[in-house]
């Protein structure tokens, strides 16, 4: 049992990672990187939305409808996203202001749903809660991953402590300012995705049909 | 009016919901093996996101912003806290209002992007557009002009989308990096092109 524990928790952190391979929570975690405080408050966000969603929805999985029960999944994610986001206007204000809109779109953020329907609906209290801690962390493990790599090359910093001297500052570190922009997100979470797959090869997807190879001499 | 038309070249290219804040990210990768249903999504993404936006609008200019209940009498209460699930609310009963509709009065277009309708709901691309539409504070015919413009920015974005990846199957792509990873720096390199809009503005 105790094992069986360990595994719900740990299996989401590489082998079934939310993010690189059961495509769940992309939105967001492309969007709140760029900075590493960013991606670690989402990252707690999302990790207590998650155990404590999939919790509750375990808990009454026994007593739900079967046509009502997106609806109220639904209704449970959404109060608990209302109250994390008044939690985080009143105590990180300005963090709260950073993320934007995406503490709000937490609600659709298929993890917590996909996490829900998929796990805590045939599972008992502890393990859904498990589950969704170790999903969070999953999750949060690329996020942080991402939000460290393009801070550093984006900003020369980490956690807004200046790490590298810019060339503004007089220093020698040519700061990429692509690394700060929409599309190295995109870049950085491919390239996470082909090292795991370079690593673990049974989570490539198979190809739809194989290329003949191409006949000796003619192009 | 140019302002308007301002808005609406912005939200199509330059502020693109999936490329340049990836919402709706799940279902752009996951729903755009082909062409045709690339298109079913974008449609009704678009279609609902037109209706959604305005809609929702309203009812937080109307009901839940700041004192805006001062018309029934309370002047400083704020239900704004509330927008999150009043909108995911609105949003689930639209779609299920136009599936109604269309299944009815245009079965075409109904069969045409049917199963994606329900999908939509979860949509955040859809939710975003909101709570954006309410974070700029958009006036009523900003939130029209808003909500189509995003809506067929990411219709265009998952087609071109598509289009590209049904090519990608004959391309010859190193190991590990086949599916998800090459989707990945294909939509990275989307945004990148869709990122010299910026000059337009």
């Amino acid at each position: 049992m105790q094992d069986n524990n360990w595994r719900i928790l740990t299996r989401p952190l590489i082998d079934e990672n939310p993010l690189t391979l059961q495509i769940l929570g992309i939105c967001s975690a492309l969007a709140v990187t760029t900075s590493l405080d960013t991606a670690l408050l989402m990252s707690f966000v999302v990790i207590c939305v998650l155990a404590l969603g999939s919790g509750s929805v375990s808990l009454i999985r026994n007593h739900l409808p079967h046509s009502v029960r997106i609806i109220v999944q639904i209704t449970i994610i959404a109060s608990l996203v209302i109250v994390v986001d008044q939690v985080l206007q009143a105590y990180a204000f300005e963090l709260s202001k950073r993320l934007s809109v995406f503490v709000g779109l937490i609600i659709t953020n298929c993890i917590v749903l996909g996490r829900a329907e998929g796990f805590a609906m045939h599972n008992g209290f502890v393990a859904s809660v498990l589950d969704g801690i170790g999903n969070g962390l999953g999750y949060a493990l690329i996020l942080v991953i991402v939000g460290a790599i393009r801070e550093f090359f984006g900003k020369g910093s980490l956690l807004n402590l200046q790490i590298l001297i810019t060339t503004s500052q007089g220093g020698a570190f040519e700061p990429l300012h692509l690394m700060l922009l929409p599309p190295s997100a995109f870049f950085i979470i491919g390239g996470i995705i082909w090292y795991v797959r370079r690593k673990r090869p049974k989570q490539v997807e198979k190809p739809e049909f194989t290329l003949r190879p191409r006949a000796e001499g003619s192009e | 009016m140019n302002a308007l038309l301002e808005l609406l070249l912005r939200s199509v290219f330059l502020d693109n919901l999936a490329l340049s804040f990836f919402l709706g990210m799940c279902t752009f990768l996951a729903v755009s093996k082909r062409v045709d249903t690339a298109l079913g999504v974008g449609l009704a993404v678009m279609f609902v996101q037109t209706v959604t936006v305005p809609v929702n609008n309203l009812i937080y200019i109307w009901l839940l912003a700041p004192g805006a209940l001062g018309w029934a009498g309370f002047e400083d209460l704020d239900l704004s806290f509330l927008k999150l699930i009043a909108f995911i609310g609105v949003i689930a009963a639209m779609v299920q209002v136009l599936e109604m509709t269309l299944e009815f009065h245009v079965p075409k277009l109904h069969r045409a992007m049917g199963i994606f309708l329900p999908l939509i709901t979860v949509n955040c691309a859809i939710l975003g557009g909101s709570l954006f539409m309410v974070e700029r504070s958009y006036g009523f015919a900003e939130s029209v002009v808003f909500g189509f413009g995003t809506g067929l920015g990411w219709a265009l974005a998952i087609v071109m989308f598509a289009a590209i990846r049904e090519r990608l199957k004959y391309a010859d792509i190193p190991d590990g990096l086949q599916g998800l990873g090459m989707n990945f720096i294909v939509a990275g390199i989307m945004s990148l092109g869709f990122l010299a809009f910026a000059g337009m503005g």
